[in-house]
């Protein structure tokens, strides 16, 4: 039996695991302490378990647990790697480079950056939603401290070539740091490996609880700091003041554990059903899939079905169907998607995209039932749809003057 | 954002979607939005001659659900109404209506200039001057 509402929104933020949610419970009531009470066992038994889950933590991602700085979450730790390392290395140099579909924290924190005095250069993704390594090699210089590149993208899912990027930036001699909230506990993630001495993550996104994120500095080769954003206790070795929020981050720890375990296991089963999903509404005419076919994570797909509009078609379903649009109507700046947008997409495709972000509870039965749903109201806006009834009589839509607005 | 009972009603049973005959001298047809902005509405009509009566209305929108029951509900206030009062429907009245929020406002100022561009469009077809209306506030 199907229950609804199905949830297809994992990029947006994932249910807690029940075992999450358990081995968080005692730290709220019995084992309240404040990790930084040094001279008590509440505090002793607090500490335990930060440490714990910041060995748990460092594990997923192949790092030093004393690499682990824990935040409120991944616009936490985007701001603090970038404005962090902007004040640190201030006397190297001001010039940072990123990509223009990264998350709004990290491009909003450059934006910043710039109001400061420093200099950003934004690459443009290709249309498949990647960056040309030879542009950011070219947009190295002697002033560049710090490369931010996302490790996957939230909206497209498309996955960064990261060891390549590092690869250019060893050789130049600046900092890599990467947003990798959609990739970390997805797919497998190794900060040695992959050569990034900064990395953003948030344990919502990974059946963990709100609140709670972490950045890793690297220590060694090279040994990297941040400047603190906030001022106070001192906390996570003078970068992050604030007392820790113990029990999110043993959720956090707990969560990374499980991810560790059961991440092959999930993403095979996932990029199946994603497949499954996928094929069945590619077969419908003029529907796109956007972003990089190969290189994305296993749980995401994003589909534009040209002539009906994202909102409209999520109207027909999202009573018992949670997926997320493209389009402009879904934000409150009546813009579409910038994402879409950077990989060539008209406007008018990016309006008409959906999408489908697959997770560790979501089952077959609900695939089955999303197919139908989607092809059914697709097809019954398309009847509806003014642009549509043109398409099939072969009008050229670019010869209309529209009355734009 | 949870829609009102009564834009889910029009968009579940959409009123009036169809096409009339653009050809013919006694229908009126406005095509008003366009593709990048997320709305499209064709909204057309089509009048007794004798009687300068609208009998029929038709509607085709590509947008989101508040553009589809906007326009659900002027094809239905359109039908039985003499071209003259058509456009005296004001956008205000299609909100009140479907009790849409500020946001979706622009959903019923297009209903509001497809309706006008229909009968401008009735208009000239039929040898009378085009009415110039002024330009909408809300855009």
């Amino acid at each position: 039996m199907l229950k609804f509402p199905i949830y297809l929104d994992h990029n947006a933020t994932t249910p807690c695991d029940p075992r999450v949610v358990e081995a968080m419970i005692p730290f709220f009531t019995n084992n309240f302490g404040n990790a930084a009470s040094r001279n008590h066992p509440f505090g002793w038994v607090a500490e335990e378990a930060v440490d714990y889950a910041r060995e748990q933590v460092a594990k997923l991602i192949g790092a030093d647990p004393k690499e682990v700085i824990f935040t409120s979450g991944a616009t936490e730790a985007d701001n603090l790697a970038i404005k962090g390392v902007y004040e640190m290395y201030a006397s190297k140099g001001n010039h940072i480079i990123t990509c223009n579909i990264e998350h709004k924290a990290v491009l909003d924190t450059c934006k910043h950056i710039e109001k400061e005095g420093g200099e950003v250069t934004y690459l443009k993704v290709k249309d498949n939603g990647l960056i040309d390594l030879a542009e950011l090699e070219a947009a190295i210089k002697p002033t560049t401290i710090l490369i931010a590149i996302m490790y996957a993208n939230n909206e497209i899912g498309t996955v960064m070539p990261m060891k390549e990027i590092s690869a250019i930036a060893r050789k130049h001699g600046v900092l890599v740091f990467s947003d990798a909230t959609q990739a970390v506990g997805k797919i497998p993630v190794d900060v040695n490996k992959d050569g990034i001495d900064l990395l953003a993550m948030t344990a919502h996104k990974m059946y963990g609880p709100k609140g709670v994120g972490a950045l890793y500095v690297r220590r060694k080769n090279p040994r990297v700091k941040v400047t603190a954003q906030m001022d106070g206790g001192g906390h996570e070795r003078g970068m992050r003041s604030g007392t820790l929020n113990v029990p999110g981050i043993v959720g956090f720890g707990k969560a990374c554990e499980l991810c560790l375990q059961e991440m092959d296991a999930d993403a095979k089963r996932l990029s199946g059903l994603r497949d499954k999903l996928e094929t069945a509404l590619l077969k419908m005419e003029e529907s796109y899939l956007n972003g990089d076919k190969e290189h994305r994570l296993p749980h995401v797909s994003n589909i534009s079905f040209k002539y009906v509009e994202g909102e409209g078609l999520m109207m027909g379903f999202n009573k018992n169907i949670a997926v997320s649009s493209g389009s402009a109507c879904t934000s409150a700046s009546l813009e579409p998607s910038y994402v879409l947008k950077a990989l060539g997409l008209g406007d008018d495709l990016a309006h008409s995209s959906l999408r489908f972000g697959l997770g560790r509870f979501t089952t077959e039965d609900q695939i089955d039932y999303t197919i139908e749903q989607v092809t059914n109201t697709v097809n019954k806006l398309r009847e509806m749809s003014p642009l549509w009834e043109m398409f099939k009589e072969g009008v050229d839509m670019n010869s209309i003057e529209w009355a734009h607005h | 954002m949870a829609y009102s009972e009564k834009v889910l009603d029009h968009y579940t049973n959409p009123l009036n979607v169809g096409t009339l005959d653009k050809s013919k001298t006694n229908v009126g047809t406005g095509l008003v939005g366009a593709p990048e902005c997320g709305d499209v509405m064709r909204l057309q009509i089509e009048v007794d001659e004798a009687t300068g009566i609208i009998k029929d209305a038709k509607f085709k929108t590509f947008g989101c659900g508040s553009a589809i029951a906007s326009s659900s509900v002027a094809t239905e206030w359109l039908k039985g109404k003499s071209v003259d009062d058509a456009i005296k429907i004001d956008n205000m009245e299609i909100v009140e209506e479907l009790n849409l929020p500020p946001v979706k406002i622009h959903c019923s100022v297009l209903a509001e200039d497809a309706i006008k561009a229909a009968v401008n469009d009735y208009r000239v077809k039929n040898g009378l001057p085009e009415i110039k209306f002024d330009d909408s506030i809300v855009h």
